[in-house]
């Protein structure tokens, strides 16, 4: 017996795997996060990252419920907007000064008290949505809501109506020397928290609680054979995503220094949802890809067409059908091709891939563009590179037809030689 | 000494159907009990009813004396009983090492905690990697469990039950699928893996139960018709003439 006892350290990632695999990524991710401001972004693009940073706690925390625990969410951005609205509440109490606890308070830890609203919120409504799993629970999800949206036009002391709650994020005292006033001081607050999320949820997948959560989505019949209770395992879990929106909600809060009822309604439900499943919900990771193209498109692509919406929806259609592994899966898919396939072939069948995708997409904007326009009814013409295209030129239709029949066809083909049966 | 389990009267239907008609079983600490029986007896819900799956409509289950009957299978579990099923019944998406982990995780007092490191639980990487070692499957620890051959899956399904420590075990016809040679290294784990503990096996396969068993009890129509040893059991006329017919020769 004693030769067979086995060295236990042997099963765990190496010291070495575990650094690459868990500490290097975050770290780059820190660094990164550091060295933005000596790039000298501006301001516009500063504003932008303030919003990638909250959107990426936000997806991430809402991927604890659906990539790591199986449940469907549609009704997040309560939990989002209630730590929110506690958080400008606080913002007001801080800026009244009358209580000596709130006069100390730095707005710096705003998005403390959003973690502690959003966690309050789900430990509430979770007790009895946790009761269910799939399909009940993503409807009760969804009435909760409803529910809430309705109330933010009701209770107006809390809600602040269609006006809202604001606050004044330059009072109390200061952190670290920032005044939180101009948009550079908010980035490192934001960089701060965003870096602080992406652990503490990290951390989160790594302890007894996280790995029953993802055994509670793989199987909850054998979760109670193993002596836990799943509904006990869903509701911590909801709870903890509740408290990680409610922070990404304290980080907004600072970052607009308003809150209003929209901010718990079905849209930024809607758009955390997909900005998590774009990203890829099967890795801790794909959540902030997922925010940042998705955050990336919501402000930039809306300078450029007024469809970007419709774009969105056709990348959200895409990826769940075509790569339900996300952005996520599509990157690790290519490193693990790279490494493992013939260069050349590899590198014919992206090139190939990209070429499809790129012309079916060109047919589908100009088609998109020219639509949009006629149907706008303000004669105005899609004009790319010099061309003229309107409503009635056959060239339009040409443009259109002619690239995503090719687009399809090399895809298309490119599939079959992949999977010859 | 308290029997392991002790099962009085017990019944069990589905509106009109009663599948299980008032089941008299007693089971001493220790012993390894086959229970045999055609199919649609009963056998595995009376196996849902025992762990707890399902909740008797009447009548009443011990586990080392104490009432478990309708208790959820949690509660049960963490009484020391513990359960395979005739379907893998894993985590798919988890690799087979984090399979077992879970499986190991209460018996080692973590409950829900979420302030712990798993990786840094030196009792827990070492409970998990005996029970991976003690079920050969200590070469396969880090695949994904759904990629594992239906034969490991199994073995898997076993070392998921046993992982928590449980003195009572139940598995739910455990070489269902199997090849000769996969049979006899599955019965060879099963009596590694039960020794010294109490094993209620549903089998199929003869040869297995009239291998394994201490005790045999033959379920028909949710009664159980009889107990008794193997030798018992083969020379039982009523056995022979409800279920075994010529079986039982070939299986001796």
């Amino acid at each position: 017996m004693t030769d067979m006892t086995q060295d236990y350290a042997d099963l765990a990632p190496s010291a070495s795997a575990k650094f690459y695999g868990r500490i290097l990524p975050i770290l780059l991710f820190a660094l990164l996060v550091v060295v933005i401001p000596f790039l000298g972004p501006s301001r516009t693009m500063y504003s932008l990252l303030n919003v990638m940073a909250i959107n990426i706690v936000f997806a991430l925390s809402y991927n604890m419920l659906l990539g790591r625990c199986g449940l469907l969410s549609f009704g997040h951005a309560v939990y989002y907007g209630l730590g929110g609205y506690c958080a400008v509440h606080a913002m007001t109490f801080i800026e009244a000064g009358t209580s000596p606890f709130w006069a100390n308070f730095p707005v710096f830890g705003l998005p403390l008290v959003g973690f502690a609203g959003g966690a309050l919120a789900g430990a509430i409504i979770g007790w009895p949505s946790c009761r269910r799993a799939g399909t009940p629970f993503a409807m009760i999800s969804l009435g909760v809501a409803e529910l809430i949206a309705a109330a933010g036009f009701m209770f107006l002391s809390f809600f602040g109506g269609e006006m809202g709650v604001s606050g004044d994020r330059m009072n109390g005292p200061q952190l670290f020397g920032l005044s939180m006033g101009p948009v550079e001081d908010v980035y490192w607050f934001m960089a701060f928290w965003v870096v602080a999320g992406l652990l503490g949820m990290y951390a989160f997948t790594r302890t007894p609680l996280g790995k029953l959560s993802e055994a509670t989505r793989d199987n909850p019949q054998r979760v109670q054979f193993i002596g836990y209770d799943p509904t006990r395992v869903r509701y911590l879990v909801f709870i903890a995503a509740g408290a990680f929106a409610g922070m990404a909600g304290g980080m907004s809060a600072v970052n607009y220094e308003i809150f209003t009822p929209e901010a718990v309604s079905l849209i930024p439900s809607g758009f955390v949802l997909i900005m998590a499943y774009v990203g890829g919900i099967g890795y801790f990771v794909g959540p902030v890809l997922g925010a940042v193209l998705l955050t990336f498109m919501q402000s930039m692509l809306s300078d450029y067409t007024e469809a970007w919406l419709l774009y969105l929806g056709v990348l959200f259609i895409s990826i769940v059908m075509f790569a339900p592994g996300g952005l996520a899966g599509i990157v690790f898919g290519l490193a693990h091709t790279a490494r493992h396939g013939e260069t050349g072939t590899v590198l014919k069948r992206w090139g190939g891939q990209a070429a499809g995708i790129g012309l079916a997409l060109a047919g589908l904007i100009v088609l998109v563009e020219v639509s949009t326009r006629w149907s706008n009814g303000y004669g105005e013409v899609f004009e790319p590179f010099g061309l003229h295209l309107t409503f009635t030129n056959p060239l339009t239709w040409v443009l259109i037809v002619v690239p995503f029949a090719a687009g399809v066809a090399i895809l298309r083909r490119l599939s079959r030689e992949e999977d010859p049966a | 000494m308290t029997n392991a389990l002790e099962i009085t009267d017990l019944r069990k239907s589905f509106g009109p159907a009663q599948i299980i008609n008032g089941v008299n079983l007693t089971i001493p600490r220790g012993e390894r009990h086959a229970v045999i029986g055609p199919n649609g007896a009963g056998k595995s819900t009376l196996f849902n009813l025992v762990s707890g799956l399902f909740a008797p409509s009447s009548g009443s289950v011990r586990l080392n004396g104490e009432e478990i009957g309708g208790m959820k299978p949690f509660l049960i579990n963490r009484r020391g009983l513990s359960r395979s099923f005739q379907v893998s019944n894993i985590f798919a998406k988890m690799t087979v090492r984090e399979n077992v982990r879970c499986g190991v995780l209460h018996s080692l007092g973590q409950g829900y905690s979420f302030w712990r490191n798993i990786g840094s639980q030196r009792d827990v990487q070492e409970k998990t990697s005996a029970v991976l070692e003690h079920c050969g499957l200590i070469d396969k620890a880090n695949t994904p469990a759904a990629l594992l051959p239906y034969a490991d899956q199994r073995a898997l399904e076993i070392a998921i039950t046993i992982a928590g420590g449980a003195e009572v075990i139940l598995l739910d016809e455990p070489t269902a699928g199997m090849s000769h040679s996969e049979t006899d290294r599955a019965v060879a784990l099963i009596e590694k893996a039960t020794e010294g503990k109490t094993l209620i096996i549903v089998e199929h396969d003869m040869g297995v139960v009239f291998n394994l068993a201490d005790r045999i009890s033959v379920l028909v129509y949710g009664e159980i018709v009889a107990t008794g040893t193997p030798e018992q059991i083969r020379n039982d006329p009523k056995v022979r003439e409800a279920y075994l017919g010529e079986d039982v020769e070939d299986a001796a």
